[in-house]
């Protein structure tokens, strides 16, 4: 029941000012939740160390802060993810990564694993058409790696 | 049915078009800046932009093209003719029935007057003469034409800021209007408002365009940018000008 109400909540979103994100591979959303992982394996957390810090590549750091390095250059456009690892399970971090706006539809996080239809009104760049933000590989090593941050 | 009606609904209502700023809150991205940058926009001596209002000044008196005239053969003393000129464009273009920019006035004096050829709008010739000319409106107000053939245009610019675009999905306006102030790493969102250009940005270690500007927030988006010269940034700019009304011209600003 909670699932149809999110699916529903997911296709009025597409409904709206949003082009279209298409997932890449099928996940199931139960509540506020994607309980499976996305490659069927657990992510490595010191590669999702890595990567939350790689602001070119994940972009986490230019909106969030949090335990990491350089603090002077982390953002204040996002919560604070000290401690991130005790208030949500791994599902819960998992759709969020994945398709914040599955909760929040006019959320600036970008949604990381989906495909935005390119079109002239969406204008994707060459080198970012058809493709996800991250890989399934590299979006289970931040969960796992998130799951770590415990006060 | 009537539950997904709702949630539509719903969705749109959330999504809403982001607060405009109000009047009395605009900001210039001066205002943002380090007290050491400030003062070097501030100083003229210490302001880098303003070896290219020099050479601005030496170009637009040097003769040019086939018809071997200067800007100044018929604009005579730039400080009076081209005072406030920089604070109402862009402005409509009779010819092509289309906003114009005063990088793209400048190109078509030089083709249709000079006889000579348009200029790259990165070159330093024409940030030369378009610092030199924006430099007359100095501390003048943004002052829009109140011309209704631009009405069109300046809203078309108004749905490109409001468009999410890029892989990123995110709007002008989701920075500018929504999060100005905040930081994005270690950058303060500014208002995003063009009261400098061209201006010198220490990033760039360079003069730039407004249009190189917009095109480093549209590739920041990872969204394809226009290319130079595009009617797209002409439109963009119209309604940034018309944001930003009664802020003050600071060409040469110096930024971050
Ligand atoms: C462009 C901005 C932006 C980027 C980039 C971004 N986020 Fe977010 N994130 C947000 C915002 C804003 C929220 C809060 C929810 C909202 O208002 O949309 C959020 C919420 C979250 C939450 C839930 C926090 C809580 O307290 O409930 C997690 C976890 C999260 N982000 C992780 C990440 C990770 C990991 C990355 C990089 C892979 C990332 N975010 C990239 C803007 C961003
Ligand atoms: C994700 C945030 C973000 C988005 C989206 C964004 N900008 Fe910006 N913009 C910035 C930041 C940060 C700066 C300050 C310069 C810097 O450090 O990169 C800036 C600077 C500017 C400036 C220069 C202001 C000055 O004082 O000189 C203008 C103009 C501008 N943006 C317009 C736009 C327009 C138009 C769009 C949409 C096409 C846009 N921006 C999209 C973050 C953004």
């Amino acid at each position: 029941m909670k699932w149809l109400v999110w699916a529903l909540f997911a296709s009025a979103s597409v409904a709206s000012a949003t082009p279209p994100v298409q997932s890449v591979s099928p996940y199931a959303v139960v509540g506020d939740a994607i309980e499976k992982s996305l490659t069927g394996q657990a992510g490595d957390p010191s590669r999702g160390a890595e990567l939350i810090q790689q602001r070119h590549k994940s972009l986490c750091v230019l909106c969030h802060s949090g335990p990491f390095p350089d603090p002077h250059l982390q953002g204040t456009l996002a919560p604070d993810l000290t401690g991130i690892g005790e208030r949500l399970s791994a599902g819960q971090l998992r759709l969020r990564i994945v398709d914040m706006k599955r909760l929040k539809p006019d959320s600036i996080m970008p949604t990381y694993y989906g495909i935005v239809t390119n079109g002239k009104d969406t204008r994707i760049a060459e080198g970012w058409r058809d493709k996800p933000v991250l890989t399934a590989e590299e979006i289970e090593d931040l969960v796992a790696y998130l799951r770590t941050l415990r006060p | 049915m009537i539950r997904l009606v709702l949630l539509s609904l719903l969705a749109c209502a959330s999504i809403g078009v982001a607060a405009e700023i109000p009047p009395q809150d605009r900001r210039s991205g001066f205002e943002f800046m380090s007290p050491q940058t400030q003062a070097m926009q501030s100083e003229e001596t210490s302001n880098p932009g303003m070896l290219w209002v020099a050479d601005g000044e030496r170009l637009f008196g040097e003769p040019q093209g086939s018809a071997d005239k200067s800007c100044a053969s018929c604009h005579a003393e730039a400080p009076k003719s081209m005072r406030g000129v920089a604070a109402r464009y862009p402005t409509f273009d009779e010819e092509t029935k289309r906003p114009i920019d005063l990088m793209g006035r400048i190109n078509q004096c030089r083709v249709k007057r000079q006889g000579a050829a348009s200029l790259a709008y990165q070159s330093d010739e024409l940030l030369a003469l378009a610092a030199y000319v924006a430099y007359q409106s100095h501390g003048m107000p943004i002052a829009p034409p109140a011309d209704s053939r631009l009405q069109p245009f300046r809203e078309n610019g108004r749905a490109w800021y409001e468009q999410r675009l890029g892989q990123l999905q995110l709007s002008c306006a989701a920075c500018h209007d929504d999060r100005w102030g905040a930081r994005l790493g270690g950058s303060v969102i500014p208002q995003g408002h063009p009261t400098g250009y061209p201006l010198y940005r220490l990033e760039w270690q360079n003069m730039g365009s407004l249009q190189r500007r917009l095109r480093g927030c549209l590739v920041g988006v990872r969204a394809q940018p226009f290319d130079f010269g595009a009617p797209e940034y002409v439109d963009i700019e119209l309604f940034l000008m018309e944001r930003a009304k009664g802020l003050k011209m600071e060409t040469p600003a110096v930024r971050p």
